[in-house]
Formats: structure tokens, sequence, C-alpha cells
């Protein structure tokens, strides 16, 4: 077997999951050419472009696949605490030489005109070197020092992307907790990120923290008065009962004094305490107008006056799925979210046919990102999620996304190609 | 493999789960609720007009009346306002300082970035053509073409009328043809004929971005129609008499109608005082309007078919018509004219008193004798015995009304007047049921009391007379097109039910009028021409001067009414206006006349009515009550009844008083404008 490894760099590559991937880079390149199409530059490959740029960016991501595909496995296990050094690095770099669009102070600027954004490799050295620390020995999730490290890996990216301040790319990092659980994590900490959302919503939108926490520890103590016989069950409920009491009066104080007003006013708009179309809600407003026009089949290809006439902002970066809904139409749409559906599913089932853990907890990292970006971004183009800006894996505009991606799903091909091989 | 192998499914679920939800979100969005495609639509589908060049009108020669003809707005685009640029150079080029161009610009920006807007506006090409070269150099500017109504002849205002924004009831009432800021016409031809000049509006549907920049055709242009450009109309008119009759109404308050009898076609339609209708175009046509419409003397008063007047004795030969057709009198019929008149048990004075002695139909034309008509009349009224008045009456009114009069001619103009021509049971309301006579309203048989016509009128009378017996309906636009269509109802006759033997008489005294008649001093040399003068008043001390005239008397080709107020006797002024019209259409030139009198001094002369009067004139009402029933004896036709004068008097006292400050204002303007 080796043998033949050695003789075939592609044996054994899961050829479904390359599929996925160049099936979705191209529907992204072109309803970036639809979004932002220019009739004097009508070619898809013209480089001043922005379709151009993205089939570019899609022929250097293809080249770095098979790059990686070249690589010896061990060598992206020894070098994963390297990568994260350096990104952790260039996470430092950007907030001093960092340019500032759109508020944001993401992008470090290289030649050509390109820029990196850090922010989108946090995400794959950050899973790379989680994978590597829990696969160690001895290791496990349910030590408090192992959780600790394990969350201090987490941390410190989203607390140096946080300074960008990029709320979107910090929050992808909260998906991390996926990987934790499939590793062992008490599902108490996934029950309480659900109750954590709920609270969240309800205490905005309800407006009445006292009332909230009223009502949680009237649950909590029928809850022990049924139950009193179960001495575990009343630590954890009354451990849970101050975490949420905690966390709504945290909400409250950081929706009231900490965050600024743009940042207060799209979680109002999403949460429906305030509609203004013409103003802050604008965004969303064409976007869900994009959406909702596509009806069934969507009105064809180069065909949709929202996107293509900018009424959608970032139509070709964060919005990017109103192209989708608005020319390809309902169909188009759920042919999108089930190819992501199967992409992440698959990969769920890579995970488990692996021997090495390593391989295994990368990949819940790898599916966990991909489903929060998708999950989040077209969640926001539809008003259901607040618009906090990140890119729909593989479709929307951008080259440090798009390579980021890349690289994370071409390590997973590789070392999934290379099960059968020796455990590290 | 571990213990924890089973938690792949639970996160499977929860990824399942959640993409399900968005499914269900997409699906409410994209199925379900079906507003968004229409909010699409709205957004982005924008209707541009293309307005078509209105058409023009020539007159009856082919000389142009009014054009379009096309003026340079500059527009600029802020945001492609790019350096280099020479504001100095720029501002050189537009006369302007440096101030001045910043606040334009900010103005620009205020409306938009990236949308055009007006830097400048309607220059001249002349004005153009000066910068248009240079234009090109600074970027960000642009010239827009516009087209607006030009007349090189500056006449025939209240004829042409003029175009003006759309209020919002036209809106209503167009059923979706107008839109807000779109032009039509007001008054005149512009507004009868709308719907021919203004031609048909092309529809573009297009594409635009979300700054409203077009971006393309709207499914491919399918619903697009282009502009047709309005439909050119010929008029009647003839520009050089026109004209001539402007000039010589110049200074006068009063009216010129001519129309040609063997169509109807009105050759001139002259309103004095008059504007110059270029006023009512462009950029301070506000201001004009408002000045024009403060003028004491109205000049947007359209006087040929909405003045009323008396026709004094230019009505006679109607009564001694009616009369010859009803066998009532002959030609011969001869009356003894002692200076007065009897009836009844009253005297009423003939004209100045004077005695005519016997005359016979012809001589009573011609030396207006009054005696003779009040006869006629009170032969017609009588004519059912004396005290069938009522019934006779209304027959008298009847043939009246077929002559045009108390009736709209259905000229094709907006606003015409009826003139009024009062019937029975006006006479029932005012005196009570059989409780008036023949003797009561003799005053109608020789064109006063409640008489009254427009000068359109007593011009189509002319015509009447003129073809023996039948009119064509008078009208200002002879075609519409190239194919110069023209209205069924103006190519047919209507007859007065008088045959044409009858007129003969009638026409030879009106012959003899200006032969050796009240009218000499307007003799044509060459020209056989039938008139008759009117001194019409109403409630003034000096007449309305009335002249009517057709020409030449066999194969007539031209019949005129000329009025002019508080001129004074027929013959004096409005008798050799007539006269030059007439010379001036027939020959194209003035020859000298044995009397002496020629079109310079009356284009110069002023006659202008005093204004104290005047303000309460153009407001007077019908004579509520005829005067000589109450006055009796001491009535003549150009004396004030007494009795009928003190209600007037108090009521237009009153308006006097309420008027006055107005008018002295207006004065005082008119005199700094001159200044």
């Amino acid at each position: 077997m080796n043998t033949n490894q050695q003789r075939n760099f592609f044996f054994n590559v899961d050829w479904l999951m390359v599929g996925i991937y160049l099936t979705l880079c191209a529907i992204g390149v072109l309803n970036i050419h639809s979004a932002i199409f220019n009739p004097k530059q009508p070619a898809l490959y013209d480089l001043s472009t922005d379709y151009g740029k993205q089939l570019l960016f899609v022929v250097i991501g293809i080249s770095v696949g098979i790059v990686i595909l070249l690589l010896d496995t061990r060598f992206i296990s020894s070098l994963a605490p390297f990568f994260y050094g350096i990104t952790v690095f260039l996470l430092m770099l950007v907030l001093v030489v960092g340019r500032n669009v759109g508020g944001n102070q993401a992008w470090i600027p290289l030649f050509g005109g390109f820029r990196l954004q850090p922010s989108e490799f946090a995400k794959l050295s950050t899973c790379l070197l989680l994978a590597r620390y829990l696969s160690g020995t001895n290791i496990k999730i349910t030590d408090t020092r192992s959780f600790a490290i394990a969350a201090a890996i987490i941390g410190l990216p989203m607390f140096l992307i946080m300074l960008q301040p990029d709320a979107g790319s910090t929050l992808v990092f909260s998906c991390l907790i996926f990987v934790l659980y499939r590793e062992g994590l008490s599902p108490y900490f996934l029950i309480l990120e659900g109750l954590f959302i709920l609270l969240f919503v309800l205490t905005l939108k309800l407006n009445n923290a006292v009332g909230i926490v009223g009502v949680l520890t009237g649950l909590a103590i029928l809850i022990i008065l049924m139950f009193r016989r179960n001495g575990k069950l009343i630590r954890v409920i009354v451990m849970g009962l101050a975490i949420c009491v905690s966390f709504v009066f945290c909400v409250r104080f950081i929706y009231t004094k900490v965050l600024k007003p743009h940042q207060k006013s799209r979680i109002d708009i999403v949460l429906g305490i305030t509609s203004d179309p013409k103003g802050k809600g604008y965004n969303v407003h064409q976007s869900i107008i994009a959406i909702g026009s596509g009806k069934m089949w969507g009105r064809g290809y180069m065909r949709g006056t929202q996107t293509k006439f900018a009424f959608v902002p970032e139509q070709q970066t964060d919005f990017i799925f109103c192209t989708v809904g608005e020319e390809w139409g309902f169909a188009g749409s759920t042919v999108v979210l089930s190819l992501y559906l199967l992409l992440v599913l698959r990969i769920i089932r890579i995970a488990e046919r692996q021997r090495s853990p390593f391989s295994r907890i990368y990949a819940y990292g790898v599916a966990s990102a991909i489903f929060f970006h998708v999950f989040i971004n077209v969640g926001m183009t539809i008003g259901i999620v607040p618009s906090i800006g990140i890119p729909l894996p593989l479709i929307s505009y951008g080259g440090s996304s798009l390579l980021s991606f890349t690289v994370m799903i071409f390590i997973l091909i590789k070392l999934d190609s290379n099960r059968m091989g020796i455990i590290y | 493999m571990n213990r924890f192998f089973g938690r792949r499914y639970i996160i499977s679920a929860i990824f399942i789960v959640l993409i399900l939800v968005l499914l269900g979100r997409l699906f409410y969005v994209q199925i379900i609720d079906d507003r968004y495609r229409i909010y699409a639509e709205s957004q982005a589908k924008r209707i541009f007009y293309l307005n078509p060049a209105r058409g023009p009108i020539l007159d009856r020669n082919g000389k142009i009346l009014v054009q379009n003809q096309a003026f340079y707005d500059v527009m600029v685009t802020p945001n492609l306002v790019k350096p280099p640029f020479d504001t100095g150079e720029f501002c050189k080029l537009f006369n302007i300082d440096t101030a001045e161009f910043n606040r334009r610009m900010a103005k620009a920006n205020k409306y938009s970035r990236s949308q055009q807007s007006v830097f400048e506006k309607q220059l001249s090409p002349e004005a153009y053509a000066s910068i248009e070269e240079r234009l090109s150099e600074f970027s960000g500017f642009q010239s827009s073409t516009r087209y607006l109504r030009t007349y090189p002849e500056s006449v025939a205002a209240q004829f042409l009328g003029y175009i003006g924004e759309v209020h919002d009831n036209d809106i209503k009432k167009s059923g979706g043809y107008y839109h807000q800021g779109d032009f039509t016409g007001v008054t005149g031809v512009e507004k009868s004929y709308e719907s021919v000049l203004r031609g048909r509006r092309g529809v573009q549907y297009k594409l635009v971005d979300a700054r409203g920049r077009p971006q393309g055709e709207w499914a491919n242009g399918a619903f697009d129609t282009t502009a047709v450009a309005g439909e050119r109309l010929t008029s009647s008119l003839d520009i050089r008499i026109q004209k001539f009759g402007e000039q010589l109404m110049h200074n006068k308050v009063g009216s010129i109608v001519a129309i040609e009898p063997s169509t109807g076609e009105i050759l001139c339609y002259v309103s004095s005082p008059t504007y110059d209708p270029n006023l009512m175009v462009g950029h301070d046509r506000g201001k004009h309007a408002a000045e024009l419409y403060k003028d004491p003397y109205k000049p947007f008063f359209i006087r040929p078919i909405q003045a009323y007047y008396p026709p004094g004795s230019s009505f006679k030969p109607v009564d001694a018509l009616i009369a010859e057709q009803q066998g009532l009198i002959t030609p011969q019929t001869t009356y003894f004219c002692p200076g007065y008149y009897v009836s009844g048990n009253r005297h009423i004075k003939c004209f100045h008193g004077e005695s005519h002695g016997t005359v016979d139909l012809a001589k009573a034309v011609a030396e207006s004798c009054n005696g003779y008509f009040f006869m006629v009349f009170e032969k017609l009224v009588n004519k059912y015995g004396w005290k069938n008045t009522d019934s006779a009456f209304t027959a008298w009114r009847d043939n009246v009304s077929k002559f045009g009069l108390g009736t709209r001619l259905d000229l094709d103009m907006p606003g015409e007047g009826r003139g009024n021509l009062p019937k029975a049971t006006y006479y029932d309301k005012v005196y009570h049921k059989g409780g008036w006579r023949s003797g009561t309203v003799i005053s109608l048989g020789i064109g006063q009391g409640e008489l009254l016509a427009t000068p359109l009128q007593l011009a189509n009378l002319e015509c009447t007379i003129a073809n023996h017996g039948y009119y064509y309906k008078p009208h200002l636009v002879k075609g519409i097109g190239d194919k110069n269509i023209i209205r069924t109802e103006y190519t047919q006759r209507n007859f007065v039910n008088v045959d044409s033997q009858y007129f003969e008489p009638v026409i030879n005294g009106m012959q003899q009028v200006v032969e050796n008649g009240t009218a000499v001093a307007s003799k044509i040399p060459g020209i056989v021409m039938c008139g008759k003068t009117g001194t019409a008043q109403i409630n003034n001390k000096v007449d309305n001067s009335v002249f009517v005239c057709y020409a030449p008397r066999d194969h007539p080709r031209i019949a005129v009414a000329v009025i002019v107020e508080n001129a004074g006797q027929g013959a004096q002024w409005a008798a050799p206006i007539a006269s030059f019209i007439v010379e001036k259409y027939l020959r194209d030139s003035i020859s000298v006349r044995p009397s002496g009198i020629t079109p310079e001094f009356f284009m110069n002369a002023n006659i202008l009515p005093d204004l104290g009067n005047y303000g309460q004139k153009l407001k007077a009402k019908p004579v509520p009550r005829d005067t000589l029933n109450k006055m009796g004896i001491d009535t003549s036709d150009h004396k004030e009844a007494p009795a009928n004068k003190a209600p007037l008097k108090s009521a237009s006292g009153r308006k006097h008083k309420a008027t006055k400050p107005v008018l002295i204002a207006a004065l005082v303007n008119k005199e700094e404008d001159e200044h």
C-alpha cells in the first residue's frame, strides 16, 4: 500500500470532496461575474475585475491544493504550532500596519494591490493546533487543565481579532465548541450555548432583565422541587442558573454600555426591535428583496437587477448569496445549501473513518468552520441572523478566504488519503 | 472510534436542522411571499418619456407663426469634474466669477454627485455657439437640448395662446397621458388643438441602478415606443393683415375680425391691446404673465370672441331681411322720417334728431334711419296682432339666431362667448307676463338694448350677407397635418332662411354707405365695398366705434368687423381701419385715399380709454331693463337712459371704488416700465 501511495499522489483522494469543492468555486466565480458584471470588461478572466481575480484565486487555490497533496502528512501535524505562531504574529502585525477597510483593521497590504486578511488563516491554524493538542496522549477535554489550554488556543486569536474589531470573524471561533463536544465536552456546554442564544434574544427583545431572571429562577426551583432526590441535577441546575443570570446581566451591560451604535442597530433590526429599511436596515432589506424576487426558478444568469445594479451592497463579498437567490431562485438556493450540507456531512463521515485523532479533530474543526460560515452568512442575507460580515465559503469574493478554505479542505483530503498509513 | 462516536449523529442532526431552518426561511421569502419581485421591479424599472416636438403652426400662406427652437442647457455631473480643471478659464467662458461657480457647484452637489443637473439654463443658439467648442475641455460638463415655442413674427397672441405645465386636474382628466411637469396648451389654439399638436409621447422602459443611472433596456425594449412629432397646423390667418391689423389697433381697445365668406376661414383675428407671445415662453414667463394679468386693459381678454358689444346699426339689415322674407316689407316699402319715431304714444328721436324724409329700404340702410327699422321691428313683433307680442317675438328671435347671434359659432378656440339675444321669458321675468309690447323692446330693432354680439358674430353676419343667405362656420385652422384635414362641419353651408333675392336692396344700401353715406371717407378707389357703420354705446359717454363690411361686392373675398372701444363714431375710427384691412388683403398695398386718411395716422393715434371708466366697463352686464320703456320719448341711440343709469351707476360706483387703487398702481408701474 505504501508503495502504491508513493507511486501515485492522488491515491485514495476523496474525489467527492474535490468535486464539491470545484463546484462551489465555479458557482462562486459565475455569481461574482453576474453580480458585478461590467459590460466594458465582459471577459471572465479579465484580471482588473473582481471576477477575473477570483478566477485567479481559484487557479492558485487548486495549485496550492495539489502542492498540499504532494506534502508528507507528518509535515502538516508537526508544523501546526509554527503556523499558529505565524498567524498570531500576523494578527498582532495587522493591528499595527493594517489597512482599515470599512471600520475593520483586518488587512495587510501586499504587492500588486492584493491584501492579506490574517483572520481568515487564523481559523485554519487554530484548527490545526487544537487538533494537535487534543490528539496528544493523556489529554482529556473533561480535565480542567486540558480544557483551559484548549480554550486558550481558541481564545487567543479570538481576542486579537476582536481588537480589529471584527465581530464576525471572532464569533466564527465559537463554532469550535462542536469539536470539543465531539471530543467529550459535556453536553451541558452545548445546551448552555443554545440557552445563551435564547437568553440573548429574549433579554434584548423583552428589555426586562429582572423579569427574565425571575422566570429563570422560578423554572430552576420548579425543576429542583420535581427531582429533589437527584443531587447531581440540582447542582447542575443551580450552577446553570447562576451562569444564566450573570449572562443576562452581562448582555444588558454589553448592549447598553459597550456596543457601538451601529452594532446595536444591526442587532435591533434582526431581532425586529426596530425596522429601518432606508437606513441601517437597508442592506438586509435590499438583500431580502433580491432573494425574494428570485421566486422558484430565479431570474436567470445576469438578469438580477437587485444585485447587478448595486441595490444590494457588497454584492460580491458578504452578500453573494443574494445573487444565487435572485438569479437561480429557490431551486438554486436549495442546490447550493445542499452542496454545503453534503460537504459538511461528508467531512463528518471522513472524520469518523480516521484512525488518527489528529485527523478526526481537525476534520471536525473544518466542518464546524464551514458550517458556521454558511449558516451565519445565508442567515444574514435572509434576515434571521444579525448582519455580521463573514464570507460564504468558496463562493464569496476574496482571496484570503478562498485560499484559507482551500488549504483547510485539501489538508483534510491529504490526511484522509493517508488514513491507512501510520498513526502519529 | 471512541465512546463519543454517537455524538457525530447529534452534530450532524444540528447541522441538518439549521440548514432546514435556512431553507424554510428561503421557501417563505422566495415562494410564499409575493411582494419581493414587485419591490425589485419597482426599484429597478424606470419609465423614461421621450417628448415629441410640438407641431408648428403656419399661416395660410405657409409663413411660420410658431415653431420650436432649440435652446441649450449646460449640465454638470459633479463627480465627473476632475482635475485638470481650469476654473478661471471656465468662469471666463460663462462670464461668471468663482464665487458664483462655487455656489452653482454646491447646488449641483446637493442635488446629486453622480447625476446631471442644470448648471446654466436655456442658452440661446448664438450664446451656445460661442462656448460649444470649448465645453469639451472641461470634464463633467455636457449640453442638453430643449425645445421651446418661439414666435418669429410676434403676432396673434390671443389666437396662438400659450402652453404651460399641466395642473393636477389635467393630469386626472387625461387618463394617464400627462405627468407632473408636462406641458399642455392653456389657451388659444394650443389648447383647442392640444391633442393634435402634442404628438405622441415615446416611452422607454429602462433599468436603473441604485443611484438611478440608466443601465440598459427593460425586456429588451419590447414595450418601448418611439415619439411621434405633433402635426403641423395650417392656420387660416393671413399674417400680413394680422400684423397690419395689430399695428392699426395699437394703443386702442377693440377688435378686428376678418373672414373669407366663401370658406368661413378667419383671415384676421386681432384683439387689442395685445402682447408679444414670446413673453409667455422661457425663463421669465411667470413674471411676464403676472404683469400682463395686472394690465387694466386686459391683454389676455380675447375680445374677438369674449367681448360683447351692442351691434348698433350694423344689426339693422337683419331686421330688414327677416321682414322681407316674411313679406312684411318690400324693398319699395317707404317710411317718412320726421326726425323721430312714434311708437304707441311715445316719440323716439331718430339719429341726431335729423329728418331723413321719405326713405325706402336701401336708403334706410344707407342713411341708418332708426325710424325705418323701428317700423320694421314693430311689424315683425306685432305680426300676430299687437297683443301676441310673446309668440311673435320668439319667432323673431329664432330667425335672428339663425344668423349666428346669441349662440356660439363653434369656433375652434376655447372660451367663445354667446353674446346676448334675450328670450321672451327674460322679458316675462322683468315685466310680468304679457306686460311688455313691441314698444317695450323696440331698441332691439336697431341693435341696442339687451342685444350684444361678439366681433366674430358681427363678421360672420357680414359673411352671411356677402353670401346672400348662408355662412360657413368660422374657423381658425384650415388644415391639420400634411394632408390638410379639416373638420367636416366647417365645409357645410348654414342657411339663414332668407332667400338670396332679398339681399340685394340691403346690399345696395350698404354699398351706398361707403359710396356716399356715412363711411364715404373710407372708400377705396377701385374696390366696391359694402359696409355699415355703427355707433353703439353702452354706458359710457363715448361710443364704441363699429364698422362691418365686405368686399368686393361681386365675388366677395373678405368680410370684416372692426370695433374700437370708446372711440366715437363708426365712420371715424372703425371704418377706415376696416378699409385698410380690406385693401391690404385684396391688393397687398394701400392706395392714396381721396379723403386723405393714411394708415400711419391710425397706427400712431392713441385713444386708449380713460382708466377710471374702463375698469368697470369690462364688467358691465347686459342692460337689465329696456331703456326706452322707462325713458320714453327722449331716447336716442347714443344717449343714456336716466332710469337705467341710476342702478347701474350705484353698482358701477362701488366697483369703481374697489378697483381704483389697483388701477392707479398698475398705471404707475406702466410708467416705470416705459422709462
